[in-house]
């Protein structure tokens, strides 16, 4: 292995982790104040074909995103009704959206566009094109340290910079705003915030609808930026990997970052190799891409470390009287 | 009475369009829809053909779900469409039902073989085509590394796998092939972004041609193909017009000429039953050649290329089969 190789799976690993670390980062929100999201996959579906269709219809990838986001957020919004409104089954919701989504998608882009549930593919403008990061000129000379910026972190669309910067934005919401410690206490004792008077209903919508914000970057990221055009049942499950993602982080930002890139490297890397071989053992592809989830079940385990959801999490809020 | 006379005179019509129906062939376009640019189109486009050549006309619907396949067939077949034409594997359990029950109708299925009287399989050689393409491959290939991206790791996908690397090294002894498969389920025809985070990964290991056989994921890989500028190659249905510029060629399968045939020897009475080979010899299989990819080929490719098809035919140059021993040594698997 080169140390061009090594380049190349960074490079190609962060645009890999980008759509995890979104729909990690929506999914923690939402968790985080009590209610499970399982629909993250869905909403990113709908973000990614309605972000393609709009933005092939209108030739501007911003609106497409706006309409991805407006998309996703409107899928939140019916996951919120039905679980904090009506009280539902968190996890019910969840697989209808994914259903949903799935569905709705496919029927819609073969009634708009006649290309066996395809959008049209997106040029130009329509697209998410990459941009250069400053500095490049100027770090080319250091060895190692340069060409690892220039070509494994710069030269992505602006999507993996955003995504990147949600997660320090996430931490300081969450850990050092008045709206982020209420938000966490109505994932572990929504009681105790009604006490205080503060509305639990209101608290957990905006969470559910900051998820539906992300998961929307996430699906629009999948259309428009690395792909170009939405094509059925697209998100091919990374949904519920960032799902064992947040569980493996443990519902903490900075650790979604950490397995979100894990999980993006191991995707990588059996990208590149058949089999892996480390010297003493072979280790087949299969099991490297098998290995989000058999990590994610050992930490669930308790085998290292313990992973703790928030404790109300799953469970609707009813008013004591 | 006038009831009566309205409900005579609709038998009567009945009667009369049952009989017209009786020498009708029947297709029944599959999941993913008419207009897929791809299989189900193609299909399509035989019987429009022969409907534009004979003047004749044929039934068709449209599958809305998997679970309407049994139903849609033995519908076909009572409303006295004869043959019905099926298209893919996915119905070769369904036509092993069906078939017997309607013995005086003759089916036709593609890319799957039923063992029935009354059955006519369509096969494509698949290997023969990928490795007139992988010939081109490597023809076109300046850093001597080309690369192939099946779609889900089926034995299908990987005789494509197999005829394309056989193409490749017969060009070139010392010629490498890359080859990645995009996953082992379902989802793996569907994901378009694995498709080019691969071919991104093989241009990394120097690959400047790439071949798709992965369905929706080979959009992705042709798209990601054009971005990093490399050469690329489509697949069943002519695809040089995606990118024009980027696109090699396209490793056709000629699915309409299937359909065609099928109608027309319906129509003279002849249709066989059995299994029916579509080769480079009844062009069932080739590579595509339009304005969008002229300039991507050299006079010596073509050269190459037909050279190398008509020695096929001739049986000189012996093809692979991958699905035959389930192994390939020039791919590697």
């Amino acid at each position: 292995m080169t140390f061009l190789d090594v380049i190349q799976i960074f490079d190609s690993t962060i645009r890999l982790a980008t759509p995890l670390l979104l729909a990690c980062l929506a999914g923690l929100f939402s968790e985080r104040s009590g209610v499970f999201d399982i629909g993250l996959e869905g909403k990113m579906l709908v973000s990614a074909f309605f972000s393609a269709a709009v933005a092939a219809v209108t030739g501007s990838v911003w609106i497409g995103l706006a309409a991805g986001i407006a998309a996703s957020m409107a899928f939140s919004l019916i996951h919120g009704i039905a679980s904090i409104t009506f009280r539902g089954d968190q996890l019910i919701s969840g697989v209808a959206i994914n259903f949903l989504a799935a569905g709705m998608t496919v029927l819609i882009a073969q009634d708009w566009f006649q290309q066996g549930s395809r959008t049209p593919a997106l040029t130009g403008a329509a697209r998410f094109s990459p941009i250069d990061l400053p500095g490049v000129e100027a770090l080319s000379g250091v060895p190692l340290l340069g060409p690892l910026y220039a070509q494994a972190l710069s030269g992505h669309t602006i999507l993996v910079y955003v995504g990147l910067l949600m997660v320090p934005a996430t931490w300081y919401i969450l850990f050092r705003t008045r709206f982020g410690l209420r938000l966490r206490a109505v994932g572990e004792n929504p009681g105790a915030v009604d006490t205080a008077g503060i509305s639990v209903a209101r608290l957990r919508f905006s969470a559910v609808l900051i998820c539906g914000f992300l998961c929307g970057l996430a699906g629009s990221y999948l259309a428009t930026g690395l792909a170009a055009g939405f094509t059925q049942d697209m998100t091919a499950g990374r949904g519920f990997i960032a799902l064992a993602a947040l569980i493996f982080a443990k519902w903490r930002p900075w650790y979604a970052l950490g397995s979100c890139l894990l999980f993006g490297f191991l995707q990588a890397v059996s990208n590149r190799y058949s089999t892996l071989d480390l010297g003493i053992v072979e280790i087949p592809n299969a099991f490297v891409l098998a290995l989000p989830y058999i990590l994610t079940v050992v930490i669930l385990a308790g085998f290292v470390g313990r992973a703790v959801p928030p404790r109300a999490g799953g469970e609707p809020y009813v008013k004591e009287r | 009475m006038s009831l009566f006379r309205k409900m005579t005179s609709a038998a009567a019509l009945t009667a009369l369009s049952a009989g017209a129906a009786l020498a009708e062939p029947g297709l029944i376009i599959d999941l993913g829809g008419k207009f897929d640019k791809s299989f189900n189109e193609s299909a399509y486009t035989g019987a429009q053909r022969w409907v534009e050549e004979t003047g004749g006309d044929y039934m068709e619907t449209e599958l809305a779900s998997e679970a309407q396949r049994e139903q849609t067939m033995r519908r076909m077949a009572e409303r006295g469409a004869d043959p019905v034409v099926v298209l893919g594997f996915a119905n070769a359990s369904t036509l092993e039902t069906v078939a017997p029950d309607y013995p005086e109708t003759t089916f036709v299925i593609i890319d799957s073989i039923v063992d029935e009287p009354n059955v006519q399989s369509v096969m494509f050689s698949e290997h023969e085509g990928s490795y007139l393409v992988g010939l081109m491959a490597a023809m076109a290939s300046e850093s001597g590394t080309v690369s192939f991206v099946g779609g889900m790791d089926v034995p299908l996908i990987r005789k494509f796998g197999c005829g394309y690397a056989q193409g490749a090294r017969a060009t070139s002894e010392d010629i490498e092939v890359i080859v990645n498969m995009t996953g082992t389920t379902p989802a793996a025809w569907n994901d378009p972004v694995k498709g080019g985070e691969l071919v991104r990964s093989q241009i990394g290991q120097g690959s400047d041609v790439v071949f798709a056989a992965a369905g929706g994921t080979g959009v992705g890989v042709l798209q990601a193909a054009a971005d990093e500028g490399i050469a690329a190659i489509g697949v069943d249905s002519n695809q040089n017009y995606l990118h024009p510029g980027t696109m090699l060629t396209s490793m056709v399968k000629r699915v309409d000429n299937a359909v065609y045939d099928a109608f027309e020897a319906a129509e003279a009475g002849n249709l066989q039953t059995g299994v029916q080979v579509k080769d480079l010899e009844n062009q069932g299989v080739g590579y595509a050649m339009d304005q969008y990819n002229a300039d991507m080929v050299t006079d010596e490719m073509i050269e190459a290329v037909e050279q190398a098809k008509d020695q096929i035919i001739a049986g000189e140059i012996d093809v692979h089969d991958y699905t035959e021993d389930d192994t390939c040594t020039a791919a590697g698997f």
